[in-house]
């Protein structure tokens, strides 16, 4: 099965979500834990990361600053801010109802409609 | 989210730390990914081959990056400008010429508009100006006398109105030089204003020092007191900040500065159009004026929110009860429909407004000409160019892109032009600003303001998109293909170009034409007005303001005593070597003027209604015959005087008129009898031409003349005749009338022929104006007609080599040169003409004998036209014609 690609703003949450769950991180760390959470079935570029974090840095939503890595590298560090929790709430109730519907889209009967509830 | 712009305009201009970081950033992210892949225990070579991969393409990490912080588009149009900048440098010739041009165009566009502004679209200089209205009767041929109202009626319409605020006025007939300012040595002349004491208050303006008039200063037997202007105070009293209160000797009575007018209240501008006034004193209403008859004119404020049809009703509803003098009842009502408001604003500027118009189109004009000539120079440059950006459309670059490089290079040239023409503009509105002679309002009001630089900024872009986005989209829609294979230049790609070439060319000429025709029929009007017969020979004479004191106990003492004065300094200056004729008006013809109701032959019964009275010069012997001014009967003698006979001197159209109501035998008025209600009636010795009294280009009107000796004048103008250069007299002339009288002032010395000139100014200022754009127009459609042919000329040197060649002579070859220059400009001047027939009517108002539609002016202009083009593509021609077929043949 080949990779999925991704769809335009998924990114975006990814990380906010990714920073909410592991606290600070570099982007290598970011990229990294993606692909592992996805089970390395995005396809990601892992350069494009960086696209991503300065678009949700100047939107309030993480913060960043210069630290030492675990094995002695300097390194920038993302984290998010308490815009960027409200936010990723927000995106992620919008990915559930999102998904609901495509669930029920695809699965729709061919034969009949849907039934009155 | 409402950060992320200046976020994003924050990092566009910290670009170069922002690329650091990124670049520090994606080095660790490698550096950590090679060390978990050597963990998993890879090679070197492979662990960074594989960590590379994953990371995908770095360039476009980081464009991607960038795009997504900064400003893309910025950044673009920062490549673009410096690639444009680069590229002009590069064509400096180029580039200067459109810069000229453009900012030629521009600079007059913007020195209009500030003329239109100031005169047109913005308000009045006073405190919310709509409110204003000029209040007066409609327009009649007796003058200033029909123009405004007596003491009386102004108090009768200040009580009776209700739509107004405040009424007031000023006195009408003040002449200049009537304030003698006596400092010790010669006596200064100046002129003040009389104004009605509350007229300050109604303009709303404040003083910049001291106080304005109260009721008590224009109170009877009041201590006199003045404001100065700004310029007089400066001027005359070297800006002294102690002026208040002091008191100065002012026609021989101690006279008090009460206050200093600020800089931006200019009575002339706003009123007098063309002449300057140093001062204003308060209006006595209810001493002796009250029986000069109407003498006010009337300026009145109308209430917040009364509408100018409200105040126009209220007006119309006052008047009937306003009376010309409370002595006599019988004067009561004769203002009935005289009384009308009109917005002062259009008082002041109304009737220069289709001129105006006139002017911003011209240079409108200008611009579209100019803007074409800059789109074909571009197009001329973009066909060089064309392999260029078939590389870079080869090479990726989007046609919007190609486009976009284009309008830059525009706007980088329409910029430029702006900045330079902004200049030109401000040199030209300095220049007016200053010209007090013109007869235009608020001239000297001029500057570039916020308006005009917003207008600038305006004309710029759109002229820069407009010429831009020709050449543009004709580049950016060519086919690639052919343009990188095209390397001779006859392909059919620039055959096209040629056509629009053509095409923008003809519009052109098209353009100059019209503009031309304008010029044309503007300057063949001028002329007519300067061939108008103005009932005197303004060349060689010259008038001087002369200082008399007539006070004596009794009329005829006085009257004596005025005669005695009069005639000596007539004699003594018709002694002067030189002086051909002298002799003494009170009112000058231009200028101002008054009536004293209608004298009628003796026998005709006097009508109700019929106020409209000849206008009246009060004259001693030798007056007509130093004007100029031819009489049929005889001139005045110093015999007429005061027990003598009662004479006058009427002008044609007044003797046709008397003529035609007495049915006279053979209308001849001479030796006939006028009513002016005395004893003896007064005696038509003379006729006289018709004088234009109040323009040089209307219909005259009546006049009549009476001896000094018999009607009181109220001031002594001396004119004088002379065959010399009347200027080099002023001397002589003055050091006689001082020898006579020491409080003589040093008064100017005023040729007749700048009346005449000041009533023609604005004329002459459209004229030389849409003149100098018409130049302008022409020159840029020959420097069109130029780049045109010249360039097809290049274009076609082999197939001219051919030609010749083939036996073509250098004369057939100009012919065909100039006969394709010729077809372009036919084509442009029949449309050219065509549209002029067409607008002509925008025009005609502003034509002086002189029809829209005149044969000659047209012909001219073609004729003009066609020798300019044929100049403009005779240089090619000549160029053409002198190819060597072998080097012509042997290039390429």
């Amino acid at each position: 099965m080949s990779k999925l690609d991704l769809l335009q703003g998924t990114l975006d949450v990814m990380v906010l979500k990714t920073l909410a769950a592991m606290g600070s991180l570099h982007g290598y760390g970011i990229a990294r834990r993606i692909e592992q959470v996805s089970g390395n079935q995005v396809l990601l570029n892992q350069g494009t990361i960086y696209a991503s974090l300065v678009r949700l840095e100047q939107r309030g939503w993480i913060a960043s600053n210069w630290g030492v890595s675990g094995n002695n590298r300097k390194a920038k560090f993302y984290s998010i801010t308490r815009a960027g929790r409200r936010q990723l709430a927000e995106d992620a109730r919008y990915w559930e109802r999102l998904t609901g519907v495509m669930d029920r889209v695809l699965t729709m009967d061919s034969e009949g409609g849907e039934e009155p509830a | 989210m409402s950060w992320r712009l200046p976020r994003r305009t924050g990092a566009f201009f910290t670009k170069r730390r922002l690329d650091r970081e990124l670049e520090e950033e994606l080095a660790a992210h490698l550096e950590f990914a090679v060390e978990e892949n050597l963990e998993c225990g890879l090679p070197f070579e492979e662990a960074r081959r594989l960590a590379l991969i994953s990371m995908g393409g770095i360039e476009q990490a980081k464009q991607k990056h960038r795009e997504v912080r900064g400003l893309m588009t910025l950044d673009i149009f920062v490549q673009d400008l410096k690639y444009t900048l680069r590229t002009l440098n590069r064509d400096r010739v180029f580039a200067m010429v459109a810069i000229l041009i453009l900012a030629l165009g521009i600079g007059a566009n913007v020195a209009v508009f500030s003329v239109v502004n100031t005169l047109l679209l913005r308000p009045l200089p006073f405190p919310d100006a709509q409110e204003l209205v000029w209040i007066a009767p409609p327009p009649t041929k007796c003058g200033l006398s029909c123009a405004t109202y007596s003491t009386d009626a102004y108090d009768e319409f200040r009580v009776g109105s209700r739509s107004y605020q405040d009424v007031t006025g000023y006195f009408a007939f003040s002449s200049p030089d009537n304030l003698s300012l006596n400092l010790g040595g010669a006596p200064i002349p100046a002129t003040s204003i009389d104004v009605i004491a509350n007229f300050f208050q109604v303009l709303g303006v404040h003083p910049a020092m001291g106080r304005f008039f109260t009721a008590d200063d224009a109170r009877d037997n009041a201590a006199p007191t003045i404001l100065l202007t700004d310029a007089w105070w400066r001027r005359q009293f070297a800006a002294d900040p102690n002026i208040v209160g002091k008191t100065f000797d002012m026609n021989g009575r101690q006279t008090t500065v009460i206050g200093v007018l600020p800089a931006s209240f200019d009575f002339g501008a706003v009123f007098s159009p063309g002449s300057k006034v140093d001062a204003i004193t308060p209006l006595d209403l209810y001493g002796p004026p009250r029986d000069w008859g109407n003498i006010i004119t009337f300026i009145g404020r109308m209430k917040p929110g009364v509408t100018l049809a409200q105040a126009r009703q209220d007006a119309a509803r006052v008047a009937p009860s306003m009376c010309w003098n409370n002595k006599y009842p019988r004067s009561c009502g004769s203002y009935k429909d005289e009384v009308v408001p009109v917005p002062l604003k259009d008082y002041v500027s109304g009737r220069l407004r289709r001129s105006l118009v006139v002017l911003w189109s011209a240079v409108g004009m200008i611009l579209l000409i100019a803007c074409v000539n800059l789109s074909n120079l571009l197009l001329a440059r973009a066909t060089a160019r064309q392999k260029e950006f078939a590389m870079r459309t080869a090479l990726g670059a989007s046609r919007s892109r190609i486009v976009g490089q284009l309008l830059t290079e525009s706007l980088v040239l329409s910029c430029a032009g702006a900045v330079l023409g902004l200049g030109l503009a401000y040199l030209l509105v300095f220049w007016l600003a200053h010209q007090g002679a013109i007869a235009l309002p608020l001239l000297s009001t001029l500057r570039i303001d916020g308006a005009a630089l917003g207008w600038t900024i305006f004309i710029a872009v759109s002229a820069g998109v407009l010429f831009g986005l020709i050449p543009g989209l004709r580049m950016a829609g060519g086919n690639l293909h052919e343009s990188l294979k095209d390397s001779s230049q006859g392909a059919g790609h620039s055959r096209k170009h040629e056509r629009l070439r053509s095409m923008l060319v003809v519009t052109e000429v098209a353009l100059a034409c019209v503009l031309l025709v304008g010029a044309g029929l503007l300057l063949r009007s001028f002329v007519r007005v300067l061939d108008v017969d103005l009932g005197f020979q303004p060349d060689r004479a010259a008038a001087v303001k002369m200082d008399y004191n007539d006070s004596a106990a009794t009329n005829d003492a006085s009257v004596a005593k005025r005669t005695v004065i009069f005639q000596q300094a007539i004699t003594r200056v018709e002694a002067i070597p030189g002086v051909q004729a002298a002799g003494i008006s009170d009112y000058l013809p231009l200028g101002r003027n008054r009536s004293w109701g209608i004298p009628l032959p003796k026998g005709v019964p006097r009508r109700q209604g019929l106020i409209a009275g000849p206008l009246v010069y009060v004259i001693t012997p030798g007056y007509l015959r130093a004007m100029g001014t031819r009489i049929r009967g005889r001139d005045f003698s110093w015999d007429d005087g005061p027990h003598g006979t009662h004479v006058v001197i009427v002008n044609q159209s007044y003797a046709n008129f008397l003529a035609g109501l007495a049915k006279w035998p053979n209308g001849d008025a001479i030796g006939q009898v006028l009513d002016d209600g005395g004893q003896g009636g007064l005696t038509i010795i003379g006729v006289a031409d018709d004088v234009h009294e109040e323009n040089t280009e209307g219909d005259t009107g009546w006049q009549i003349y009476y001896p000094a000796m018999q009607a009181n004048p109220t001031s002594a103008q001396l004119v004088i005749r002379s065959s010399l250069p009347p200027a080099a007299l002023a001397n002589s002339v003055l050091t006689a009338l001082r020898e006579l009288n020491p409080k003589q002032p040093a008064a100017e010395f005023r040729p007749i022929q700048s009346l005449v000139d000041h009533a023609n100014s604005p004329r002459r200022f459209f004229m030389l104006l849409v003149a100098s754009f018409a130049g302008l127009g022409l020159f840029l459609a020959a420097l069109g007609i130029y780049g045109v042919i010249s360039y097809s000329v290049t274009r076609q040197t082999q197939e001219i080599g051919i030609r010749m060649a083939l036996g073509a002579t250098m004369g057939r070859v100009q012919r065909q040169v100039l006969g394709s220059t010729l077809r372009l400009a036919i084509v442009g001047i029949a449309l050219g003409a065509a549209a002029s027939i067409a607008a002509a009517k925008l025009i005609a108002s502003l034509l002086f004998a002189t029809s829209p539609w005149d044969v000659a002016t047209y012909a001219a202009m073609a004729g003009t036209l066609l020798a300019v083009a044929s100049i403009a593509g005779y240089l090619p021609a000549r160029r053409a014609s002198r190819i060597d077929p072998m080097v012509a043949l042997r290039a390429n």
